[in-house]
């Protein structure tokens, strides 16, 4: 799960990590408000949209402004827009909160990262004198840049790679102190709130040696948020996709994508094979949709509504394999979702494994206009080509 | 022959009274499996089916019945406690089913398990089964037949899709792998390769994988390296956007790690054969035979 910057924040602030001074605000009074104590202290104010995706700055989504006028300026162009960054696709996000935030005078930009290491089975502390630039970046072209600690988290990390860290960034004497204590605190907020990412780039020096995380990342294992309720507590369903939110509380498993040939299938690694299959006969897969191992009447007829709601499909291809759940089982459950749902799509059915023929017969005996496919890569052909067909005639 | 079980094995359940417990555990005895005793704390005592003894707690469960093999339907909270109990009264061959558990108990199991002898198979995955002689796990039996093709693989329905591919030409399977789909596993693609490539019933493996991680990478170096057999992949993924997870917890692009791509291009450089479609899988396990 991902979270806000200025949430982030809260958990480094209570952890111990220096964070700017700041107020995340809906509205442009807000933003005044809370940019009011930071000017008049002679500073500049930092106005940041707070969405999910990365690349703000790029997208124009961080705004350095320093009087009033500018703060209202920066805050009412943001809220209510729709911010397109490198990474939020061609429609962009929505913006509805800003973080207002004292500025800081920066020195130096480094960076702090902490991921999990699946090859090792251990976390993984990145520091880099690199700050500011994405560390992607800096590792395909300075690799020797970023200095790395491996921690094992049952132990935690200890002090001395803490250090051992610190002193490879060159950093003034007071402020390696410090630098230790910041990396020790983050160490802890990761472990401790099960994150699988936090990441602190830029983390500034500022001119009198001090530390601030500038901006904040952190991502959590979704399998804890069971037992993690203040992370639980800080989702925003906001900046989810409206059909992955709604699939979602059907239970079903579904990723939006760009294409066109909608695709069912139960189980994970079968949905990406099918959508794989797709692109290969000449389509392009509309979304990943997994049903689950026992795909019935009620999955099926919901992973229609869901995928049916985006406009761009113009064919379904439903591929089950009938291992436990019988194919003839399956049939019945797809042909009593298409008719109590009325959809005027193409539908190609590919049943597979126990009582595939039974299935195929009640598939072919439901008039419901669906398309049988034999094979995995004849269903695919056939919906690539229904769908095309479909987008011709519209 | 076949890697880790057998018609010998005896098997104990954990969670046999649960749904999704009680059902499977009706397929595997019906499949010829030894399911010898259940497991659910408060039930011991009980009689599962009118056969099969319901113990409270694993130890008692082995003491009394001798197993050496278990398999784990316990919900994702206890799940991870479920394997360290099983691992601690002497069982070598833990598999778990259970989907979601979370990272950070896996990482403690991995550790509890570092320097016994239990070997653990999963999380999240459909367990393991040789052909005609033992199941434990939830796959579907009747699509597999007995025969020389070791298979290892991250998916479940799309294990079944390549085997049901293979039994439909005549391809049986010495033993078919289900490792898991999540970040940290009990086995990985390299430890299965290292039974197959030891065991004399397997003459070729097919491995199948999918986006995330490194793991077919690190099983690709060990074939360029060491193994004696021929080894055919297909990995899945190849249109799976980055930094969105793919269903499986452990199936997401990050930082360019773990596209289709790149393990595609570096399993073919380690003299692996890589089937292009999923259609096409037993086609390619066939080319190698």
């Amino acid at each position: 799960m991902k979270i806000h910057e200025y949430q982030a924040k809260q958990i480094l602030k209570k952890s111990g990590v220096p964070v700017p001074e700041g107020k995340v605000c809906f509205t442009v009074e807000e933003a005044v408000e809370a940019a009011s104590p930071f000017l008049s202290a002679g500073g500049p104010v930092a106005v940041k949209a707070q969405i999910h995706a990365g690349g703000r700055g790029k997208g124009g989504g961080i705004k350095l402004v320093r009087n009033e006028a500018e703060v209202r300026e920066a805050a009412g162009a943001l809220l209510g827009s729709k911010l397109i960054t490198p990474q939020t696709g061609a429609n962009g996000q929505m913006v509805s909160k800003v973080l207002v935030e004292s500025g800081v005078d920066i020195q130096r930009e480094l960076y702090a990262g902490i991921t999990f290491d699946r090859s090792r089975i251990e976390d993984v502390f990145m520091v880099s004198s690199e700050g500011g630039v994405e560390i992607e970046q800096v590792a395909a072209e300075a690799p020797e840049k970023i200095h790395k600690a491996y921690i094992d988290p049952l132990l935690g990390m200890h002090a001395y790679q803490a250090r051992d860290l610190a002193y490879r960034l060159n950093l003034p004497a007071e402020a390696v102190r410090k630098a230790v204590e910041v990396f020790l605190n983050l160490y802890q907020a990761y472990r401790s709130h099960e994150a699988t990412l936090a990441e602190i780039n830029p983390l500034v020096l500022t001119r009198d040696n001090r530390l601030y995380a500038l901006d904040a990342k952190m991502n959590f294992d979704d399998s804890a948020l069971f037992r993690q309720k203040e992370i639980a507590g800080m989702r925003d369903p906001a900046e989810e996709d409206l059909l992955e939110r709604e699939a979602n509380e059907f239970g079903l498993n579904y990723i939006k994508l760009n294409g066109n040939v909608g695709c069912m299938v139960n189980g994970a690694g079968l949905a990406m094979a099918t959508m794989d299959i797709i692109k290969q006969a000449g389509g392009e897969p509309a979304n990943f949709l997994d049903v689950g191992g026992g795909a019935n009447v009620e999955t099926i007829a919901n992973g229609f509504r869901i995928i049916c709601r985006d406009p761009k499909v113009s064919a379904v291809l439903i591929n089950i394999f009938g291992g436990i759940v019988r194919c003839d089982r399956v049939a019945r459950g797809v042909a009593e979702a298409v008719s109590s749902l009325k959809i005027s799509l193409p539908v190609v059915v590919r049943l597979e494994g126990t009582n595939a023929g039974e299935g195929k017969k009640i598939i072919r005996e439901a008039g419901l206009g669906f398309l049988w496919a034999d094979t995995l890569k004849q269903a695919a052909e056939m919906a690539v080509a229904a769908s095309a067909a479909k987008r011709a005639a519209r | 022959m076949s890697i880790l079980i057998s018609r010998e094995t005896r098997v104990i359940v954990q969670g046999i009274t649960g749904g999704e417990g009680s059902f499977h555990t009706r397929q595997m005895i019906e499949y010829g499996t030894k399911v010898v005793a259940g497991v659910t704390p408060g039930r011991g005592g009980e009689t599962f089916d009118s056969r099969v003894p319901v113990f409270n707690t694993a130890e008692e469960a082995v003491r009394q019945t001798g197993a050496e093999a278990s398999v784990i339907f316990v919900p994702a909270p206890f799940a991870a406690d479920a394997i360290l109990e099983a691992a601690a009264c002497g069982i070598s061959l833990v598999v778990a089913i259970t989907e979601g558990i979370p990272l950070f108990d896996m990482i403690r199991v991995r550790r509890f398990l570092a320097g016994r002898k239990t070997r653990l198979i999963g999380p999240n995955c459909p367990g393991v089964i040789t052909p005609g002689s033992c199941k434990i796990g939830i796959m579907p039996g009747f699509i597999h037949t007995p025969g020389r093709v070791g298979v290892v693989s991250r998916s479940g329905t799309l294990t079944y899709e390549a085997v049901w591919q293979l039994t439909r030409m005549g391809i049986g399977q010495s033993t078919c792998l289900g490792i898991g789909g999540d970040p940290v596993v009990g086995t990985t693609h390299l430890d299965a390769l290292c039974l197959f490539n030891e065991d004399p019933g397997t003459e070729a493996v097919l491995m199948i994988g999918e986006i995330g991680g490194k793991a077919e990478e690190e099983a690709a170096q060990f074939v360029s390296r060491e193994m004696k057999k021929p080894v055919v992949a297909f990995i899945a993924g190849r249109t799976a956007p980055p930094g969105r997870r793919m269903g499986h917890a452990g199936a997401i692009i990050s930082g360019g790690v773990g596209t289709a791509q790149g393990k595609i291009e570096f399993l073919r450089k380690s003299g692996i054969t890589v089937a292009e479609s999923p259609a096409e899988i037993g086609e390619a396990v066939a080319s190698v035979l």
